[in-house]
Parts: structure tokens; sequence; C-alpha cells
């Protein structure tokens, strides 16, 4: 790799403390992300999605700390830097917008107040600089009459209206990276599309690059450049949004795609994946799908796969990877392959 | 109008249907909100009619005010031929039809063990001859929707998001309904764990010969477990068909721009498909527009369209809609 990426993350675990003993959210996650792609991270509810980002912005609950691992943006270590260089990215390098946009803005005060306060908070403008600017970003996030909008409270807003102001703070500062987590899921399919779209014109016209949380596969189908499928906090495949979807090897995200219901399946049976999410106080010794898993074999029950690259798109960590790179070996002996292990992004 | 009444033996009829709500607007001013406004349709025994449309636009309403959970403000619920008039027929009613949650978290007590939660509507109706017969009909229930029975004991709160929408849903089977009215039974659950449930909504539908008033924001969901969807705008019915036939040809410019705006699980359809990318936010139902309730975001919007409510007509066999512009769209 000639260039830094942008944002690398390196084998970052994160844990809570809780009375109930060590919960890993997240075990060992591993990506880049590169200046202006889009990143998308899917998986069930609990797999460690927001946690991972929580654990990028250092906005973890009390209870809940990165225990090892690094996380680099443009070369710089974040882990352990510390609050005061933390205040800095925050806002100004990396900006988040949450599912409920109700719970981020404050109800006491005025869209406006809240907008010029973020903007003089990470950047150097002044009071009617600021006022300028947060006019210029809700323009910019096709708010109707910004004049008089700006002077309104957020009960005055309706949701989708309250997640553009909300893109409108994370942007106003021109991050370099905006996670969204869950950005659209409380919103009508109408409204989504409005914001989706929006977010995709801003991302080409800033250039930014964007980390898209979302359990909608729609979503990632029609915005993400690259996705990662997280499984009980580990990665367990990452590639292009078209290898990911077109050629999938994990047997999670086999099942996973073979559960939408399609045109096709409207009048038959789907084919759901068996069996229910996993209990991350008590994770199995091998790989953590297998108890789901229709194809385990003894090795999975035993021990984890490992991350293979499977070509330059696409890494997976599934031992039918291996066991069917092995079948191939058996098929043609004299080819070699390469089969590389805990690599990074594709 | 009368003709979408006149299916062949419909289950569930519904006429003219409207629940106002009445809401202070001022400290001594009140305003009717229309949540459902003046909305007509059948439900064939056996079918699944999907109903979608945008939060707030009275989907829930019109699955409560069927079941008579809201007294109707006005029009007429027919169910299996009997006008649900008096109490005696909302009695009959609630025996016949029930309704499944969104939310399995919180329509459950956590204090109650499942049994009791299934036991519950059994003992309402008294629907057993003593203990022994209460018992032998929860553990049948558990068995139908794939609960482990040996886990009757057990509080909702031990079980999973997917076994929770299981125990609402034995439930509601308990006193052998004919129509259930399911409100985005499936919406809170992961995908894997929704194809799980849908699969037990259609085997259950299969086995017990039941029909479905299927409410869910997911087209895809609706469509696939649905024979007609029906969507809905600012309380009004805007469009009726066949779930293939609406899906790929809707006419209404609302369910044109709901269809188009689905994020569709392939990168190649999404990127090659054109978004209807609606703009202007969905009006209050306080203040719903004169005339067509859709015509604010419509790109089709001619003054007629301010002026009355388009009718919701038959423009093609089994497929209505109520547009002024039909005809030139
Ligand atoms: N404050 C906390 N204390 C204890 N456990 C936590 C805390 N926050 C998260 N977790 C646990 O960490 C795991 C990962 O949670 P995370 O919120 O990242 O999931 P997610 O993938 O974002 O799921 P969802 O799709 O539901 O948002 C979960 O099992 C969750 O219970
Ligand atoms: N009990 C009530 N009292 C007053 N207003 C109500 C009541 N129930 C619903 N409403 C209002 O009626 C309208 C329709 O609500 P309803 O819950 O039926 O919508 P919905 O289509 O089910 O929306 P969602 O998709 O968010 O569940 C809304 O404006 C709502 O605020
Ligand atoms: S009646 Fe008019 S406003 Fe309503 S959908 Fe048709 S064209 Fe649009
Ligand atoms: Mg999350
Ligand atoms: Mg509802």
């Amino acid at each position: 790799m000639a260039t830094e990426p942008l944002l690398q993350v390196e084998d970052l675990h994160t844990s809570f403390f809780t009375p109930a003993g060590e919960v890993k959210a997240v075990n060992g996650v591993s990506f880049f992300l590169e200046r202006g792609k889009v990143l998308g991270i899917v998986g069930e509810s609990g797999s460690g999605k927001s946690v991972t980002a929580y654990s990028i912005m250092q906005i973890l609950a009390p209870t809940g700390k990165i225990v090892s691992g690094s996380i680099k943006l443009d070369g710089q270590e974040l882990v352990n830097v510390g609050e005061s260089v933390m205040k800095t990215v925050r806002g100004n390098k990396i900006s988040i917008i949450f599912q409920d946009p109700m719970t981020s803005l404050n109800p006491t005060y005025t869209i406006g107040h809240q907008l010029v306060e973020a903007i003089m908070l990470h950047t150097n403008r002044d009071k009617k600089q600021a006022q300028e600017r947060a006019l210029e970003m809700l323009r910019l996030v096709n708010v109707n009459e910004p004049e008089k909008r700006i002077k309104q409270y957020p009960f005055e807003f309706s949701g989708g209206m309250r997640q553009r102001v909300m893109i409108a703070m994370a942007l106003a500062c021109e991050p370099d990276i905006l996670i969204a987590d869950e950005p659209t899921t409380a919103l009508d399919v109408t409204i989504q599309a409005q914001i989706l779209e929006l977010m995709k014109s801003l991302q080409k016209e800033l250039g930014m690059a964007i980390i898209m949380i979302t359990h909608d596969l729609g979503v990632v189908a029609q915005m993400c450049d690259e996705v990662i499928v997280m499984y009980a906090g580990s990665i367990c495949e990452q590639g292009t949004a078209d290898e990911i979807f077109y050629n999938p090897k994990h047997e999670y995200t086999k099942g996973l795609m073979r559960s939408i219901p399609t045109a096709e399946t409207a009048g038959s049976k789907l084919q759901p994946i068996s069996g229910t999410p996993i209990d991350l106080l008590c994770m199995p010794e091998g790989c953590p799908f297998a108890p789901r898993c229709s194809n385990a074999m003894k090795i999975c029950l035993k021990s984890p796969c490992e991350r293979m690259r499977l070509n330059k798109d696409h890494m997976s960590a599934c031992w039918m990877n291996v066991k069917e790179s092995m079948e191939n070996e058996a098929d043609k002996p004299k080819k070699k392959k390469g089969g590389e292990k805990n690599e990074q992004n594709p | 109008m009368s003709k979408i009444l006149e299916q062949e033996n419909p289950l569930v009829d519904i006429r003219n249907l409207k629940q106002y709500f009445s809401i202070n607007v001022g400290p001594f001013q009140r305003k009717p909100l229309k949540a459902v406004d003046d909305v007509s349709f059948s439900i064939r025994r056996g079918e699944t009619l999907g109903l979608v449309g945008e939060s707030g636009c009275g989907k829930t309403t019109v699955g409560r005010t069927i079941l008579h959970l809201y007294k109707p403000t006005a029009g007429e619920v027919v169910f299996d031929g009997r006008p649900i008039e008096t109490p005696a027929d909302i009695r009959y009613l609630r025996k016949k039809a029930t309704m499944v949650f969104q939310d399995p978290y919180s329509s459950l007590n956590p204090r109650m063990t499942v049994s009791d939660i299934i036991g519950e509507p059994l003992d309402i109706h008294k629907a057993y001859a003593n203990k022994a017969e209460r018992q032998e009909q929860i553990l049948e229930l558990m068995d139908r929707v794939g609960l482990n029975s040996e886990h009757a004991a057990r509080y909702a709160h031990e079980f999973s998001g997917g076994q929770r929408q299981r125990i609402g849903i034995a439930r509601a089977l308990a006193l052998h309904p004919e129509f259930i009215v399911c409100d985005e039974p499936v919406s809170a659950l992961d995908v894997s764990i929704q194809a799980q449930v849908i699969n037990m909504f259609v085997e259950l539908q299969q086995q017990l010969g039941l029909t479905y008033l299927f409410i869910a924001h997911d087209i895809l969901v609706v469509r696939h477990i649905s024979n007609r969807i029906a969507v809905m705008y600012l309380g009004k019915m805007v469009e009726l068909a066949d779930s293939k036939e609406i899906y790929e040809h809707p006419l209404h410019p609302y369910t044109r721009s709901l269809m188009s705006a689905v994020p569709q699980p392939d990168p190649k359809v999404a990127r090659a498909s054109h978004r209807i990318v609606l703009s202007g936010d969905i009006p209050s139902p306080l203040n719903a527009p004169s005339g067509c309730p859709f015509r604010t975001r419509c790109a089709y919007a001619r003054e007629c369209c301010a002026e009355s409510v388009p009718e919701f007509q038959e423009v093609e066999k089994g497929h209505f809609v109520a547009c002024h512009r039909i005809k030139e769209l």
C-alpha cells in the first residue's frame, strides 16, 4: 500500500465490564477506509456494529473499554491519545449521526442555536459567520425556508427533517469521515430515499468517506462500495458490494442473503437461518456461527477460522472456504494456491 | 365504489370506515384528527391483505377500528356476513378476530410466565373445563408456533425477540380466531429471524385457514406474504391491487414513488434503478390538505386535486386507485 489509508483499524477488541461478566462486544476487528469511499457494516442486532463505531469515536459507555488494538486516522494513533485530542477529532475529522435524531438534539434549544454552537465549537468562525454557515448547511440538506426554520425547536420538525438537521450538523465542519449509525432505520421508505440520496450527493460533492451501519441489505446495496459483515463481534466476511451480494463465501452471509424476501419467494417459503442469535456471555469455542450453521464441520466447533483472502476483492473467515480450497488443490495438484491470512481489506 | 365490496364471500368487509380522534389544539379548543377517513375494502377468506403506507397514515388505527378496539366514528364493519353493531356482535368479533403486535418486548408482560401469557385469553373466555385441559391447550399452542413446551414456566424476558413474537402469536391463536390483524409483527426482528416468523405465519395460515390483515412498512416482506396490497396515505386509501401488480405497475403517484424507493438488496439493480424522490414532508393529519391528501407532494397535481377528494375507483380489474389524473398519467 503506497499511501496511508484514511482510517485504519487493527485487531480492535472492545469489552463491557458488567456484573454478569466481560461482554466482548468487538473481538478482533480489522479494516481500513479510503478517502471518498462508502463502507457498509451489516450484521444482526448485537453483532458489534455500533460498538465498533463508538470505539472509533471513543464515545463508549463508562463500562466499555478498548481492551487492545489500534485505530489510526491519517496515520495518527487514536487509542489512548487522551480526551483532548479526541475532542478535536470528533466533529472536525469524524462525525457521527445516530438512528434517533431526537435523542441527539436538545429539545430546549432552537435548531439554529444548536447548529451555530456546533459550528463554533469545531471551527474558528465567529457567531455571525457560524450563523451564515448554519443557513448554508440547512439549504444544503434541503430544508425549506431555512431563515424561518432556524428559529424553530426540534419538536417542530418531522423525523426526516430532524435527521437532515443532524446531517447538516455533522457535515458543518466538513469531516473526512461521516459515520452513519442506522441513519434511516426510523424513517419511512420515501423519506429514507430522500436522506440516502442526500448523503450520496453530499459525499460526492465533499469527497468524504462514509461508514454506513445498517441491518438493511437494500441500503447497503444502494450506498456502499465495500461491505463488512459482522457476526458476534467479529468480521466474518468482507469485500466489495458485488462480491458480498453475488458471491458470498461465509455461511452466515449466505444464509442472510437467502433469507431476504424477493420477487421469486412470493408464495413460497423463505429460507431462514435456524436458531437464535448468540449470547456474547457464553461464546462457543469454535466459529461463533457454528451453532446455527447447517454446514458446520467438526473443526468449526473446535476452533474459529482465521480470515482468508479469497481474491483481491474478498476475504472470509469460514472453514468451508478452507475445505473448498483444499479440494481445489487436490483437483489440480500443480497449481499453487495463495491463501495469505490475516490481511486487511481486499 | 360498491364493486370492491362485492368480492365473493369476503370474511371482512369494511364500508366507509372513519376514525376521528378529538385532539386538544389549544386550551379550550379541540380538533378532529382524521386518522382513518372513509376507507372501504374487503378481505377474502384465507387471504392475506397487506397494508402499507407512511408512519402515521392510519394503518394501526384501521386494524384497531376493525376489531372495535376503537369504536368507529362512522362506517360499517361486516364480519362473515354479520354487521358488527351491538355489544353481543363485538363479543362475537373478539372471539373470531384478534391482533398480533409489533413489539414482542413491550407487548408481553415480563412478570408473567409463557404459560400465563398464552393462557390469559383462555381464562378470559373460560375456554376450558379444568386445569388439565387448560394446560393441554397451552402446550399444544406452544407446539404449534415452534416453542419448546418444556419452557412453559419461563418468563417472557428469558426469550429472544423471535421467540417472544412466537409467544405473542400463540396467544393470538388461543381462541381459534379466523382473522388476525398482524401489526408490524416482524419489524423488530433481524432479517434471519424475520424469515422464520414469516414462514410460521404462512404455515399457520395454510393449516388453520386463517385470514390476515398484514401491516408492515417493509414492502419486500409485504409483497412476499400478501395476495393483495392496499396503500394508505394520510388516513385515506389511495391504491389497492394484487401484490405483484401493484409492485410492478403501481398507478397512483404516491405508490409509484413508494415502490421506486424500496431499497433493493441487489447492487446492480439498486444502481440501475430510478428512484422517484419526493420532495417535502408528510403533512400533519390535523392539517390535511383539501382534496387529494397527496397533492402537496405530487408532481402531477393540478387545481382539480385541491378541489375535491378523488374517488377510489376500479381502473383495471381488481385494481383500485384514488387519483383525479389517473387517466392522464
Ligand atoms: N453499555 C453496554 N453495556 C454492556 N453491554 C453492551 C453495552 N453496549 C453494548 N453492549 C453489548 O455489546 C454488543 C454489541 O452491541 P452493538 O450495540 O454494537 O450491536 P449492534 O450490532 O450495533 O446492534 P443493533 O443492530 O441492535 O444496533 C451487544 O451484545 C450489546 O449487548
Ligand atoms: N389513540 C389515539 N388518539 C389520538 N390520536 C391517535 C391515536 N392513535 C393514533 N392517533 C393518530 O392517528 C394517526 C394515525 O395513527 P396510526 O397509529 O394508525 O398510524 P400508523 O399508520 O399505524 O403509523 P405507524 O407506521 O407509525 O405505526 C396518527 O396521526 C396518530 O398520531
Ligand atoms: S389526485 Fe392529483 S394530487 Fe392526487 S395523486 Fe392524483 S394527480 Fe396527484
Ligand atoms: Mg447498533
Ligand atoms: Mg402502526
